[in-house]
């Protein structure tokens, strides 16, 4: 049973990517352009994880974060921020906010397949 | 990888564009704006992520500082005064050629980015990388935690039966905070990651479990001792509670006895123990509340940590085992305790049902749906289709009336549907290829400061009407004339500062750039609030330039349009802005060859206003059908001036075979559409035709004498270079509704042809004297 990993990020290019170094990992993939969609997606699909961009409109990453924490069906998630090096203190907001874990761009997939491992039962 | 890089670079310039855009806003009084703002900064982070997955270095610096300042703008600290705006918009440029490079090679002048990137960091007190590493890890001493920097191999390679020899045991203490099971962290699954390392015993401490009136759902009671023996450095068994680390209270010490107290137990840590001990604290009230043990197991169902808690205490109650295993199997056999190994809210730990595929495309459409890519030879097909029927439908109309239906007929209401249809089709297929300007009207702003720099002006630009849609390929036909009318408009049209302020205008000059529908056409002003054409200055060089007679007497109108003659350049110097030999004739000309008029209107001392009149699609035109030696030709309705019938008194015979007609003071020539299309070897009595006043190619008047005028219609284009070969004097073919071929004029060749031998406009010109 291959996990469904959910990824919002406004960058085509960004989801691209996921999708492909995902896909080749095995997992299902589930994509929306913003925190926004990210829940619409939420609301009748479920993610085994979830990874996140912080900048996004509408709904930033840290915003979709909180609500999923408080959505009791998925608030167990683990949510995976993607974050560049220096994006330190957007890290700790993100934590604060309810993320598992990180993941630093540019990712190399062993490096995303990694991060995904290590929160994940 | 490569459809990825052209997702990227595509992704770019809607980002460049949106950057561009927003800068503007902001200039314009956006600033206020956090959403114009952020989507700024949003734009520069979004390439400065994507180029870093694809190595492209020099871009990820210039983005970083950029970036850098767009944060302090957002975050308040910068205020976007008129300096740091041209600064934000210079850097946008080097961005946009980094980009460009980027993608298609080549260079980008270094000392350029260098100054940007000065300028930038200056803004932003942060001083530019000097290349090399994008950037220092500054600042992360002091949140406690960095990135993740060890290359983990993929798990499944990783062998995790190897025994390890002589390794280090390490002792890890381990006690999680609530926080790290809120944040869906679980001890379970970082007692698996160390595993992995080496070989794991691990005891659970389960003294601090209460009684369960006593339990706080989301509270933490269980802690755990690890001993872990590994050939693993210590940072490696340390990376394994990077995710965590702030979340649990953990201390590594190997066999040595060094302590690496992993967590110096600082005031924060304090205060969450604190924090939680609080919870811990209040948590009893909150259940007594609820005297139903069920309905409290239901809030916990909901979603805690405790829950799974609970249930690795209770089955390590009921197994009896030591609390004490050895972890590798333990792992793969649930006996560790694995305190939140069944998800709160998810009792079941697989995903709780396959993942419908068809929901998971929603995910995927609901982006799709918005916009889809179609290659373009597939509308054109569809154009070409519709094009068909518009015929089509033209001929059953007329095979109708010539059957004598009358129009009350059922046949003849129903084709009026079919007609109204033909007609929606065809305006839909039609805004398929529509495009709004917007797309040429952004590259302007761009120009508009190169010039400006180059030039030594001031110069804003206001855009209007960039929403207006017309056909794709008149979209991209129009980005040159219009390049070089703005070029024109501030290089010749705008006065140097000191000039506007001594005429007391404003020191900054304007350039006003719209597009509107008027109509069934585009229109496209350039309109500056320069000095005006200097019409003295242009008269003199085009008698200079033998265009014009001395003697001729000219409007201030046609003075103004000697500027489109060929050969004529108004800047005694050509300047690198303007010049580029290309004059204003071609710039008439590219847009005539697109079915387009340009005419302009000036002030002397307020300016001037060159206006575009452009059709809206290329694949239809409006005609008007006339008869000529039995030919039926179709001349473009929008090169007609009027339509007038000669008296035979009004021509006057011209040298040669030369006539020309006297028109209300004026003469034009008289061009003979049989003749130069050589459908007859005879000059046509004008008496017995009509004449079509046409204005040509470089601004000047004719008459197109043809034998009668069927009427007006639109008709389908139908390229006959690519049915037939090319034709002078025809620029392409339709299919009438009787079914007939007819030909479409081109007015400038057939006008051109005429002047071949003649004495030709100018002497017209000078005639009229």
């Amino acid at each position: 049973m291959s996990k469904t990993i959910l990824t919002v990020d406004d960058s085509r290019t960004m989801r691209e990517m996921l999708l492909l170094a995902l896909q080749e990992a095995g997992f299902h993939v589930l994509q929306a352009e913003d925190g926004l969609k990210g829940l619409e997606v939420l609301q009748d699909q479920r993610a085994d994880v979830i990874i996140t961009d912080i900048n996004m409109p509408h709904l930033d990453g840290f915003g979709f974060i909180e609500h999923v924490r408080r959505d009791s069906t998925h608030r167990a998630v683990p949510i995976l921020v993607l974050t560049t090096e220096s994006d330190a203190e957007k890290k700790n907001r993100a934590r604060s906010a309810g993320a598992t874990g990180w993941i630093v761009k540019p990712f190399h997939p062993v490096k995303l397949v990694d991060a995904i491992r290590r929160v994940s039962a | 990888m490569d459809s990825l890089r052209q997702i990227f670079f595509q992704e770019c310039e809607e980002q460049l564009a949106e950057l561009e855009s927003g800068l503007l806003e902001i200039q314009s009084g956006g600033a206020d704006d956090p959403e114009i703002v952020n989507a700024v900064f949003r734009a520069v982070h979004s390439i400065k992520g994507g180029a870093g997955a694809f190595a492209l270095e020099d871009l990820v610096r210039f983005a970083h500082v950029f970036e850098t300042v767009l944060d302090e703008v957002r975050k308040g600290r910068l205020t976007t005064s008129s300096n740091v705006i041209e600064t934000l918009l210079r850097s946008a440029d080097v961005l946009s050629d980094l980009v460009r490079v980027a993608r298609d090679g080549g260079t980008v002048d270094d000392g350029r980015i260098r100054t940007c990137s000065d300028e930038l960091a200056a803004l932003s007190g942060v001083p530019a990388p000097a290349g090399g590493a994008e950037e220092a890890d500054e600042g992360f001493d002091d949140i406690g935690f960095t990135p993740v920097t060890v290359a983990l191999p993929v798990f499944d390679d990783l062998d995790i039966s190897a025994e390890p020899e002589g390794g280090t045991e390490y002792t890890i203490e381990f006690k999680p905070y609530p926080s790290l099971y809120s944040n869906a962290n679980e001890p379970v699954v970082l007692l698996r990651e160390l595993s992995r390392l080496g070989e794991v015993t691990a005891t659970c401490d389960t003294s601090a479990v209460p009684n369960l009136e006593e339990i706080d759902p989301e509270g933490s009671y269980l802690s755990w001792t690890i001993q872990l023996k590994t050939e693993q450095a210590e940072d490696e068994v340390r990376s394994i509670f990077e995710f965590v680390d702030g979340d649990c209270e953990l201390t590594i010490s190997d066999a040595s006895g060094s302590t690496a107290s992993a967590e110096p137990v600082d005031d924060e840590i304090e205060a969450l123990l604190a924090r939680v001990r609080g919870e811990v604290e209040e948590a009893p009230d909150a259940i007594r509340e609820d005297n139903n043990a069920d309905a409290a197991f239901g809030s916990f169902g909901s979603s805690n940590a405790v829950m799974g808690q609970l249930e690795a205490v209770e089955a390590m109650q009921a197994e009896q085992p030591k609390p004490t295993a050895p972890a590798p199997q333990a792992a793969a056999n649930n006996l560790v305790p694995p305190p939140a190994a069944e998800k709160p809210g998810s009792p079941q730990p697989e995903p709780a049902k396959p993942p419908a595929p068809a929901k998971n495309e929603k995910g995927a459409t609901s982006e799709a749906a918005q916009t889809i890519r179609v290659d373009l030879d597939r509308v054109d097909r569809l154009m070409n289709l519709v094009g068909e029927l518009v015929i089509n439908q033209a001929m059953l109309s007329q095979r109708l009336s010539e059957a004598g239906l009358s129009r009350s007929s059922e046949f003849a209401t129903g084709l009026d549907e079919f007609e109204q249809l033909t007609r929606d089709i065809q305006e839909g297929v039609m805004a398929i290829r529509a495009q709004p300007v917007k797309s040429v009207f952004q590259r302007m702003p761009r120009l508009v400061r190169e010039v400006a720099a180059a030039t030594n002006k001031k110069v804003r630009l206001v855009t209007e009407g960039e929403g207006t849609e017309v056909d794709k390929t008149v979209i991209e036909r129009l980005a040159d004339p219009l390049t070089h009318m703005i070029r024109n408009a501030i290089d010749h049209g705008l006065e140097k500062p000191e000039v506007r302020v001594a005429n007391g205008k404003r020191e900054e000059g304007l350039v006003r750039l719209s597009a509107t529908h008027r109509s069934g056409r585009i229109v496209i002003d350039i309109a500056d609030d320069g000095a005006g054409i200097n019409r003295a200055r242009v008269r003199a060089i085009a008698e200079e330039k033998g265009l014009i007679q001395p003697s001729a007497q000219l409007t201030d109108e046609e003075v103004d349009n000697l500027i489109f003659l060929p050969g004529f350049s108004t800047a005694s110097t050509i300047s690198d802005i303007s010049g580029r030999g290309v004059g204003m004739d071609v710039v008439k000309r590219s847009i005539q060859a697109l079915g387009g008029r340009v005419s302009i209107s000036s002030r002397p001392g307020e300016g001037s206003t060159f206006t575009l009149s452009l059709p809206l699609t290329l694949a239809v035109l409006y005609g008007m059908v006339v008869t000529v030696a039995d030919q039926t030709l179709v001349v473009p309705l929008t090169s007609i001036i009027e339509t007038l019938k000669p008296k035979p008194d009004d021509v006057h015979g011209f040298g040669g075979d030369s006539r020309v007609i006297g028109l209300r003071n004026n003469f034009v020539p008289l061009v003979d559409v049989g003749r130069e299309l050589g459908f007859r070897s005879q000059a046509a009595d004008p008496g017995a035709g009509v004449a079509l006043l046409v204005e040509s190619d470089g601004g000047g008047h004719s008459a197109l004498l043809v034998d009668a005028i069927q009427g007006q219609r639109q008709v389908v284009i139908k390229s006959l270079e690519a049915n037939y070969g090319r034709v002078p004097g025809i620029a392409a073919a339709t299919i009438l509704g009787d079914g007939r071929v007819a030909l479409i004029l081109d007015v400038d060749a057939v006008v051109a042809g005429a002047r071949i031998g003649n004495l030709g406009q100018e002497a017209v010109l000078a005639m009229a004297g």
